[in-house]
């Protein structure tokens, strides 16, 4: 077994260098993915040995990558469609609410749009306004799309190729701040016997309370969880992977043991991700809740300016404090 | 005319020898039958090409049928509307000429991306005008496989099919399929309005740089909904193709014969490998935006007989008698054929059944998702507890 410690970032890099490598139909096309590797070196060297006109340098319009993308899928390619920065989704918003989301529907089956869209989300980097966005309800709340966050390198490596083996459209969210974190990645494991993309994954076991997160949280979470294990209280830490669609059987199975429920993500709690889990686990768990589920979230303010974003995340001691305030019911 | 592709390689013997650069009310419009019925030889677009029609006598009385059984399903289909037998249609009226002509300069390899107007296209392209009128029916959203016709799907959101004709045109050049003669292009419908959206400014941009092979066809009707064409533009819209780096042309989108000439010469250029270009057909739309419109609010009679005077199939119909081309049994069979198709459109649309309700949880996903199956499930317990009763 080839086992190799990467990043994040080398392991999306190794996943998307694979998925070139077994289809002839996968392309690759965004702002600066060619000899620049992408302005997070993601798409590094895949220009030089795959080619431009599969790793495509495209002019600097977001509706025009996706929308020249939707086309190329209409004529049997599977294009994996990288977006800068979260905060430039928005222009191609149309493009994937309207059209990528909706061809198949609209035909009846009859046409898919395997399109991977990648974009590097969430804060924590000292960027500039526009660029540590979590825009991932948007996409989740949206039929016909599927949305999905890695949050360690070997995810990374397989759900990148999983996605761009989907004949669904995927939105893929890689928690920026994490790309260099690294980790063991199995390089020779069979995509087919990899645990399934749309599949949530208990990341640490414990019995007091359910903590669920994804992309960039999962690791401000593991670290609660050994913070708050100094305390004697067992943190159950779940890695949804999948926020549309949502797979939440470990999540119930696990609240309906722990009886409390935490749920974090950097996006604003204003009709987010963590109120659809909340309502979810109340429905399916309520007579096993000791407390309400908790959020612990991005303000509902515009994503603040680089030198206070460590008080806007959500960080380890915020995790904690919801964690206790689930005892205080 | 036969259905694929018109040869158009015999020159007509009754065509009269005239040629010009543009006509003399616009000299940068391409127009080769007059509104009289006046047929010119070859007329010089404003880059130099020079735009000739070829036809034979039963192409030519091919283009009247095409002209006319389009405008006949479309009346067919705005009484269906009125009715109440079609949610909503959007009229060709007046538009016949620019979709017949480009409809059938498409090769059978070529690729059509239309709006939710291209009715008269998709005749041309010898497909069942059945097809898209489930769309305003409401009883599916489209529902076919753009590959399969070699026509895409309507889309209803201005301007949004332009980049799809652009990435699909970029994927024909990856694929190898330009430089010949059976060479595959793309033509790419919108209309004035449309050409205001950043889409449409955007697929400009990419098929320039890309080289794709494709033709942008505008088809100037001169308002969206009640904007009239000085809202949109402050130039003539296919000289905006000179700053994207690609040839424009104006072709009188009411002479179906300087429309197919224009269109044939701009797809062989793309399949060639020359490159996008952009065709304005100038036109008007006689009726209304759609059937929820009122024209009257927002422009004169006196307009609209101006273009009365030029209307797309009278001036067919007078060449053709002029030159004797098509007698009056001709025009009368013409007329029973049209008859007899929107009859047998008008049956098939009123026995369109209504879909199941059920199934509006189908192809969500290629590859389904727990969600809809745990919704469907609920839906589907949800309607059987009202068996029984009087529901």
């Amino acid at each position: 077994m080839a086992t190799e410690t990467l990043t994040i970032g080398k392991a999306l890099n190794t996943g998307l260098r694979r998925a070139l490598e077994n289809d002839p139909k996968v392309i690759i096309m965004g702002e600066d993915v060619g000899k620049l590797g992408g302005v997070f070196r993601i798409t590094d060297g895949l220009q030089k040995d795959f080619g431009d006109q599969r790793v495509i340098d495209t002019p600097l319009a977001e509706s025009g990558i996706i929308g020249t993308a939707v086309g190329l899928a209409i004529r049997g390619y599977r294009p994996v469609c990288e977006i800068q920065f979260d905060g430039f989704v928005y222009p191609a918003y149309d493009q994937i609410v309207s059209q990528v989301a909706k061809m198949h529907y609209r035909s009846r089956g009859k046409l898919n749009i395997p399109m991977v869209i990648r974009i590097p989300f969430g804060g924590g980097i000292g960027a500039v306004e526009h660029h540590s966005e979590s825009p991932e309800a948007y996409f989740a709340h949206t039929a016909g799309l599927k949305v999905v966050s890695c949050a360690n390198p070997q995810d990374a490596y397989v759900m990148i190729q999983q996605a761009i083996a989907s004949d669904d459209p995927i939105v893929f969210l890689e928690p920026k701040r994490r790309y260099w974190e690294k980790g063991q990645v199995d390089l020779d494991a069979p995509l087919s016997d990899a645990y399934p993309l749309h599949s949530a994954r208990v990341v640490r076991p414990g019995a007091d309370v359910t903590v669920l997160a994804y992309g960039p949280m999962v690791r401000t979470c593991l670290e609660a969880a050994t913070a708050a294990a100094e305390d004697g209280r067992e943190l159950e830490v779940i890695d949804l992977r999948s926020l549309s669609p949502l797979d939440l059987t470990a999540a119930y199975e696990s609240v309906k043991r722990t009886g409390r429920a935490v749920v974090v993500h950097e996006a604003p709690s204003n009709i987010g991700l963590g109120a659809e889990l909340a309502a979810r686990i109340t429905e399916e768990c309520f007579y096993s809740l000791e407390s309400p589920v908790l959020r612990v979230t991005g303000f509902d303010t515009p994503y603040p300016a680089a030198r206070v974003e460590e008080e806007y995340l959500p960080d380890l001691d915020r995790v904690l404090d919801a964690v206790d305030r689930t005892f205080g019911w | 005319m036969a259905k694929g592709d018109p040869g158009g390689t015999t020159r007509s013997r009754r065509a009269a020898p005239r040629s010009r650069k543009g006509t003399a009310g616009d000299p940068e419009l391409v127009q080769l039958l007059t509104p009289e019925g006046e047929r010119i030889d070859s007329v010089t677009g404003p880059d130099g090409t020079e735009y000739r029609v070829d036809f034979t006598d039963e192409e030519y009385r091919g283009l009247y049928r095409d002209l006319v059984l389009v405008r006949k399903l479309d009346a067919e289909a705005t009484a269906l509307q009125r009715q109440g037998e079609l949610g909503i249609w959007a009229s060709l009226l007046g538009q016949e000429a620019a979709q017949v002509g480009s409809g059938r300069a498409l090769r059978t390899q070529d690729m059509a991306f239309p709006t939710y107007r291209e009715h008269g296209v998709l005749y041309c392209r010898g497909i069942d005008p059945i097809m898209p009128l489930g769309l305003f029916r409401g009883v599916d959203q489209g529902g076919w496989d753009p590959n399969e016709f070699k026509f895409n799907m309507y889309t209803i959101v201005i301007g949004a099919q332009t980049l799809h004709a652009t990435g699909y045109a970029m994927g024909i050049t990856m694929d190898g399929k330009t430089g010949t003669d059976d060479g595959e292009a793309v033509i790419a419908y919108f209309g004035d309005g449309a050409t205001s959206q950043g889409d449409v400014n955007e697929a400009f941009v990419w098929a320039g740089v890309f080289n794709s092979p494709m033709v942008f066809f505008c088809q100037n009707n001169q308002y969206a909904i009640s904007e009239p064409l000085e809202r949109q533009t402050r130039i003539p819209l296919y000289q905006r193709a000179a700053g994207f780096g690609f040839p424009g042309v104006r072709v009188d989108g009411n002479d179906v014969l300087a429309t197919y000439a224009v269109t044939r010469t701009a797809l062989d250029n793309a399949r060639h490998g020359q490159g996008p270009s952009l065709i304005e057909a100038y036109t008007y739309r006689m009726g209304a935006h759609t059937t929820s419109d009122d024209p009257t609010r927002y422009r004169i009679a006196s307009e609209v007989e101006a273009w009365q005077a030029k209307d797309p199939i009278a001036r067919v119909k007078a060449f053709l008698e002029k030159q004797k081309i098509a007698d009056a049994d001709f025009f009368a069979e013409i007329d029973e054929q049209a008859r007899r198709e929107s009859v047998h459109l008008r049956e098939r649309v009123l026995a369109m059944p209504d879909p199941e309700p059920v199934t509006m949880f189908d192809h969500v996903y290629p590859n389904g998702s727990p969600l809809l199956d745990e919704q469907r499930a609920q839906f589907n317990s949800y309607m059987e507890s009202f068996e029984g009763s009087a529901h």
